[in-house]
C-alpha cells in the first residue's frame, strides 16, 4: 500500500487514539506519541501502531499519535483506518493486507 | 428455547468507549450502527472499530448484531465483508422495502463466507421496516431468506413516511406494528418494536413496553442501559403465572401419559393453544432464572 | 526493612518510627500532650488590623509549625495568603500540618522552593504541588496522614502546632466561631476544631464579623488568641457546591447497585444499622439504591458518618436516618441542614476517627463504601498516588473508616480508561487488605478470603462473584499488562498510619 497524502482518524474523546499520518519518503516509520498512560503503556501502543503498520506494508511514514487510553483494538482499528484513508482507499479493501 | 430477545441496545459504532463496556448491562443483544449514528466523513472509522471490536472483545452470551449502511450507497459493502469476517451474529438491514433488499444482501453475505472460510449461513439478518412499502411487504420480507431471524419496526423514519409524527399514545403506530408482529408469527420470525427516545420519561416507556407487550412483541430496542431492566422485569412472569403454567404443563403431561384424549385442570378443560402459552410461560421462565426444572419433583 | 504487609520502607525513612505490624497493633497507654495559653484579661482585644499582626503577635518564628483546615477544600483563599505574608515577613523553614491540601494551594511550590515551608504534613496532594512533590521538590518527606491519624498526632504531641490559622465563615471579635451563619459557609468544622483545642496560638480569620456572642459556636473564645476580618475567605462555590446530585453515568450506577446488594445480603443491614458512603460517583450512589431497600424492608438507620451531603440530608429528613455525625459539609444541603436539624451533630476528626481516644465514632460503624485509585490482589487499597506513581488524592478517612467498620466495601470500576484498578501490587497503601472485606465492580464482587462467613453469605446474592485474581486477570486481557513504575530512591512521601506507624511510603518517580 502506499502513502499519497495525509490522514488522520480517531478523536481526542477519553478512550481514543487519535492518528495522524503523511509519508515519511525513505526515511522509515517515524512514531511520535503523547499518551495519558506513557509511563504505563507508552511502549504497547507503539508495538500495537508498529504491527498495523508493517501488516499493512507501510514502511516510510510519520505518525503522530494522541492517546487518551486507547485499548489495543482501538489502536488497531484507527491506525488501519488512517492508513487507508492516506493511501485513498476508500471502500475497495485488501482484507488479507489488514487482517 | 429461541434465545431471548427482550432488549437491544442500539451502540454507536463510531464511540470506542460504548463499544467497549455496552455488554455491561444485561441487554439480550446489542446492536452496533454504522448507519445512521455514524456521519458519513467517518463511515470508514466506525467500520474498523466495529470490526476490531468484534474480534478482540469478549461479549459472552450477548448477541451481536451490526446495522450496516445499505446497498444503494458505497459504504454497505464494504460494511458486510468487514463484520462477516469480524465474526457478527446477525446483521441488519435499514430501510428494507422488499425481499429483493434482502436477496441482494444475502448474496454478498455468502460471497464473504464462501471466500474467507465461514459456514455459509452461519451470518444471520435481521429486516427493519422503516416506510409504508416496507409495511405492506412485511411478510414477504420475513419470509425471504431462511437467514432471517427478526423483523423491526424503525419508527421515526416509517412516521415521516406516512407524513405524521410520533404521538405519546402511539396510534400512529397501530397499523405498522400490527402488520410486523403478523408477518413475524406468521414466517417464525421474531418481531422486535422501535426505540423509545425520551430516557428521562420512564413511566412513558413502560407504558409503551407493556403495550408492545400485548401486541406480541418479543422484544424492543433500547438506548440507554437504564431502559433495561423495565423491560425484562415487564417481559418476566409473575410468580403466580408461572405457577398456573406449570400447573397446565402437568396436567397436560398426566393426561399423555394416561392417554387421555382430553385435558382437564380444576374441571375446566384445556386446549392446545392454552397449553402450548404454558410451556411457553415456563421455558421463559428458566431462561431468566425465575423457575429451575426440578427432575425430582416431576416424578 | 518490611513492615507486617511486605512493604518495603527505606531503614534511613524510618528513623525512630514504628513500622505498621497491624491495624490495631499499637493500643497500649498514652499520655496525651498539652497546650500553652497565655490567657487573656477583660481588657484584652483580640481584634487585630490584618493578618500581618497576628503573625507578628504570635511570634511567629523560623522552625515552628503552622496550621490550617482544609473545609474551604479549592475555593480556599486563606493558605495562600498567610503563607505569602508569612513569606514576606522573612520567616524562614516552617512545618506545614494541614490537614489536607488542594490544587488551589500550588501557590506553596515557589515557598517551599526559597525555604520559606521545608516540612509538610498533609491527608492530601493535587494538582500542580502534587506532581511537583513527586518529582523531589521536597528534602524532607512529605507525611501523609489521615483524619483519625491527624486527631491522634495532634493529641499524642507528634505534631506539636504553634500557631494555627483557622478560616472561619463567621466569628465575632472574641474568637467563637462558626461554620455557618456567613456568606461563603462550610458547614461542619470537624477539622479545625483539633487544631483551636491543641495550638499553641490560635488566629481565627472570617469575611463575616458579627455580634458578640456568635453562638452556637464550633471554635471557642476560650481556645482562640486573635480575630482578624479580610475581604473574602474563599469562593462560596469552591466550598460548597448548590447541591451534591446522583451520578447518571450507567457503569457507576451499575456498581453502586451490586454494592447495595451485598450489603442488604451481608447479616449487617438490619434495624438501627449505620453506614458511611462517599460524597461522589458509585460510593455515594450506593446510597440511592440502599434508601430503597431501607423502604421496602421499614429499616432505619441509626446514624450516618462521615462527609454529608444533600442525599444523606434528605434521608435524614425523612426519617430514614436517626443522626448525622458530620466532620465534614459538602454543599449547602449539609451547610443548611447541620444549623436546623438537632440530630445533625458536627463531629471533630478525634471523635470521628482517632484510634487513640476512648472510643471514636467509627468504631461503631457497621458499613463503609470507600472508593479506591488501585487494589492489589491482598485487598490492599490505594487512594494516593496515580497508576503513574504521582501523588494526586487523599488518605482521608480511608483507613480509619475501613479498620473499624464491620463491613467494609470498596467500590470501583474495573478500569479508567486504559488505567487498571486491580493491580498485582499498589503503588502506595494507604489501607491494608486486612482491613477490606468487598470488592464491587461493574462485572461483579470479590470478597477478602478471610471473610469466610461472608463468602458464605454471598452465595446466593444476585451479584456475580469471582476470586480477586480472576478480576485482575479480566483487567489484563482487556488492557494488557502495565510496564511497572519506575521510581527513584528517594522517599517524598511517608504514609503514617492511623496509629502513627509507617504502612508505605511514596518515592520520586523517574522522568
Amino acid at each position: 500500500m502506499k502513502i499519497i497524502k495525509e490522514a488522520i482518524a480517531g478523536t481526542l474523546e477519553s478512550s481514543d487514539i487519535q492518528i495522524m499520518l503523511v509519508s515519511n519518503k525513505n526515511a522509515g516509520i517515524e512514531i511520535q506519541l503523547k499518551s495519558s498512560v506513557e509511563k504505563q503503556f507508552g511502549k504497547q501502543i507503539r508495538k500495537v501502531i508498529t504491527e498495523v503498520l508493517k501488516k499493512m506494508e507501510i514502511e516510510n511514514v510519520k505518525l503522530v499519535a494522541v492517546d487518551k487510553g486507547a485499548l489495543d483494538c482501538t489502536i488497531k482499528a484507527r491506525v488501519q483506518c488512517a492508513v487507508c484513508r492516506a493511501c485513498g482507499i476508500k471502500e475497495q479493501y485488501d482484507w488479507e493486507v489488514i487482517e | 428455547m429461541e434465545r431471548l430477545r427482550r432488549t437491544m441496545m442500539f451502540v454507536p459504532g463510531n464511540n470506542p468507549g460504548m463499544l467497549r463496556d455496552a455488554c455491561l448491562y444485561g441487554a439480550d443483544s446489542l446492536m452496533f450502527d454504522l448507519e445512521d449514528a455514524v456521519a458519513i466523513s467517518e463511515k470508514d472509522a466506525a467500520r474498523f472499530l466495529v470490526y476490531n471490536a468484534l474480534k478482540t472483545i469478549d461479549y459472552g452470551d450477548t448477541e451481536i448484531v451490526v446495522r450496516i449502511n445499505a446497498l444503494d450507497n458505497p459504504f454497505g459493502r464494504a460494511d458486510i465483508e468487514a463484520v462477516v469476517r469480524a465474526g457478527v451474529d446477525v446483521i441488519r438491514l435499514p430501510k428494507t422495502e422488499t425481499k429483493d433488499d434482502i436477496l441482494a444482501v444475502e448474496a454478498v453475505i455468502e460471497e464473504v463466507e464462501r471466500k474467507i472460510g465461514r459456514e455459509v449461513g452461519s451470518t444471520k439478518m435481521m429486516a427493519a421496516v422503516e416506510s409504508a412499502i416496507g409495511v405492506i411487504n412485511a411478510y414477504s420480507i420475513a419470509t425471504s431468506s431462511k437467514r432471517l431471524i427478526g423483523i423491526a419496526l424503525g419508527a421515526e423514519d416509517y412516521v415521516t413516511n406516512l407524513k405524521t409524527k410520533r404521538y405519546a399514545d402511539g396510534m400512529e403506530l397501530m397499523g405498522a406494528r400490527s402488520q410486523i408482529v403478523i408477518a413475524a408469527r406468521a414466517a417464525g420470525i421474531y418481531a422486535l418494536d422501535t426505540v423509545y427516545s425520551n430516557v428521562d420519561n420512564m413511566e412513558g416507556f413502560i407504558r409503551e413496553v407493556e403495550l408492545i407487550k400485548q401486541l406480541g412483541f418479543d422484544g424492543k430496542s433500547v438506548i440507554n442501559p437504564k431502559q433495561i431492566k423495565p423491560v425484562h422485569e415487564i417481559y418476566s412472569p409473575t410468580a403466580q403465572e408461572i405457577k398456573k403454567s406449570l400447573d397446565i404443563c402437568r396436567a397436560s403431561s398426566e393426561a399423555k401419559k394416561q392417554g387421555l384424549g382430553v385435558i382437564s385442570l380444576n374441571g375446566k378443560m384445556i386446549d392446545k393453544p392454552i397449553i402450548e402459552r404454558a410451556e411457553r410461560l415456563v421455558q421463559l421462565a428458566i431462561a431468566v432464572g425465575l423457575y429451575k426444572e426440578d427432575i425430582k419433583n416431576e416424578k | 526493612m518490611k513492615n507486617s504487609i511486605g512493604r518495603d520502607i527505606p531503614e534511613n525513612a524510618i528513623k525512630d518510627r514504628k513500622l505498621y505490624q497491624g491495624e490495631f497493633a499499637m493500643n497500649s497507654s498514652i499520655v496525651k500532650t498539652t497546650t500553652k495559653v497565655k490567657p487573656v484579661n477583660p481588657s484584652d482585644s483580640k481584634l487585630l488590623d490584618n493578618i500581618e499582626e497576628a503573625i507578628v503577635k504570635c511570634g511567629l518564628k523560623d522552625g515552628m509549625t503552622i496550621s490550617f483546615h482544609h473545609h474551604f477544600r479549592e475555593g480556599d483563599y486563606i493558605l495562600n495568603m498567610v503563607v505569602d505574608i508569612i513569606a514576606s515577613l522573612g520567616i524562614k523553614n516552617l512545618t506545614l500540618a494541614s490537614s489536607s491540601l488542594a490544587s488551589i494551594h500550588k501557590s506553596l511550590v515557589k515557598h517551599i522552593k526559597s525555604g520559606v515551608i521545608t516540612k509538610i504534613s498533609t491527608s492530601g496532594l493535587r494538582g500542580e504541588l502534587a506532581e511537583e512533590i513527586s518529582n523531589g521538590l521536597m528534602d524532607e518527606p512529605v507525611i501523609i496522614r489521615s483524619h483519625g491519624g491527624r486527631a491522634r498526632a495532634i493529641e499524642a504531641g507528634d505534631v506539636k502546632i504553634d500557631v494555627a490559622f483557622l478560616g472561619a465563615p463567621s466569628s465575632d471579635e472574641y474568637g467563637n466561631a462558626s461554620g455557618s451563619r456567613g456568606v461563603a459557609n462550610c458547614g461542619s468544622l470537624g477539622y479545625a476544631k483539633m487544631d483551636a483545642l491543641y495550638a499553641d496560638k490560635v488566629i481565627i480569620i472570617t469575611d463575616f464579623l458579627v455580634e458578640f456572642p456568635n453562638v452556637p459556636a464550633s471554635i471557642s473564645q476560650t481556645n482562640v488568641d486573635y480575630v482578624v476580618k479580610i475581604d473574602k475567605i474563599g469562593d462560596p462555590a469552591g466550598i460548597a457546591s448548590g447541591a451534591t446530585r446522583y451520578t447518571k453515568n450507567p457503569k457507576e450506577l451499575l456498581i453502586a447497585e451490586y454494592a447495595s446488594k451485598v450489603i442488604v445480603e451481608s447479616g449487617y443491614f438490619k434495624e438501627g444499622f449505620s453506614f458511611q458512603t462517599g460524597t461522589g460517583g458509585a460510593t455515594l450512589a450506593v446510597s440511592r439504591f440502599l434508601k430503597t431497600e431501607m423502604l421496602n424492608a421499614s429499616i432505619k438507620a441509626s446514624f450516618a458518618l462521615g462527609g454529608i451531603t444533600k442525599p444523606m440530608v434528605e434521608m435524614h429528613e425523612e426519617g430514614l436516618i436517626k443522626h448525622i455525625f458530620d466532620v465534614q459539609g459538602f454543599d449547602l444541603s449539609a451547610v443548611e441542614s447541620i444549623d436546623k436539624n438537632p440530630s445533625h451533630h458536627e463531629i471533630d476528626s478525634s471523635f470521628y476517627a482517632n484510634p487513640h481516644n476512648k472510643g471514636c465514632i467509627a468504631n461503631k460503624l457497621d458499613v463503609v463504601v470507600l472508593s479506591a485509585l488501585e487494589i492489589d490482589t491482598d485487598f490492599n487499597v490505594n487512594v494516593m498516588t496515580g497508576s503513574d506513581g504521582v501523588l494526586r488524592g487523599a488518605s482521608g478517612g480511608h483507613s480509619d473508616t475501613a479498620a473499624c467498620a464491620k463491613l467494609t466495601i470498596i467500590v470501583s470500576p474495573l478500569i479508567r480508561g486504559r488505567i487498571p484498578c486491580v493491580v498485582d501490587c499498589v503503588n502506595t497503601v494507604i489501607t491494608p487488605g486486612e482491613s477490606i472485606d468487598v470488592l464491587v465492580t461493574e462485572i461483579g464482587i470479590a470478597i477478602n478470603p478471610k471473610r469466610v462467613d461472608l463468602i458464605e453469605k454471598f452465595k446466593h446474592v444476585n451479584v456475580p462473584v469471582y476470586t480477586i485474581e480472576e478480576l485482575k486477570k479480566k483487567v489484563d486481557c482487556i488492557v494488557g499488562v502495565p510496564e511497572k513504575i519506575q521510581y527513584d530512591d528517594k522517599v517524598i512521601a511517608l504514609v503514617e498510619y492511623r496509629d502513627g506507624s509507617i504502612i508505605d511510603v511514596v518515592r520520586k518517580v523517574k522522568l
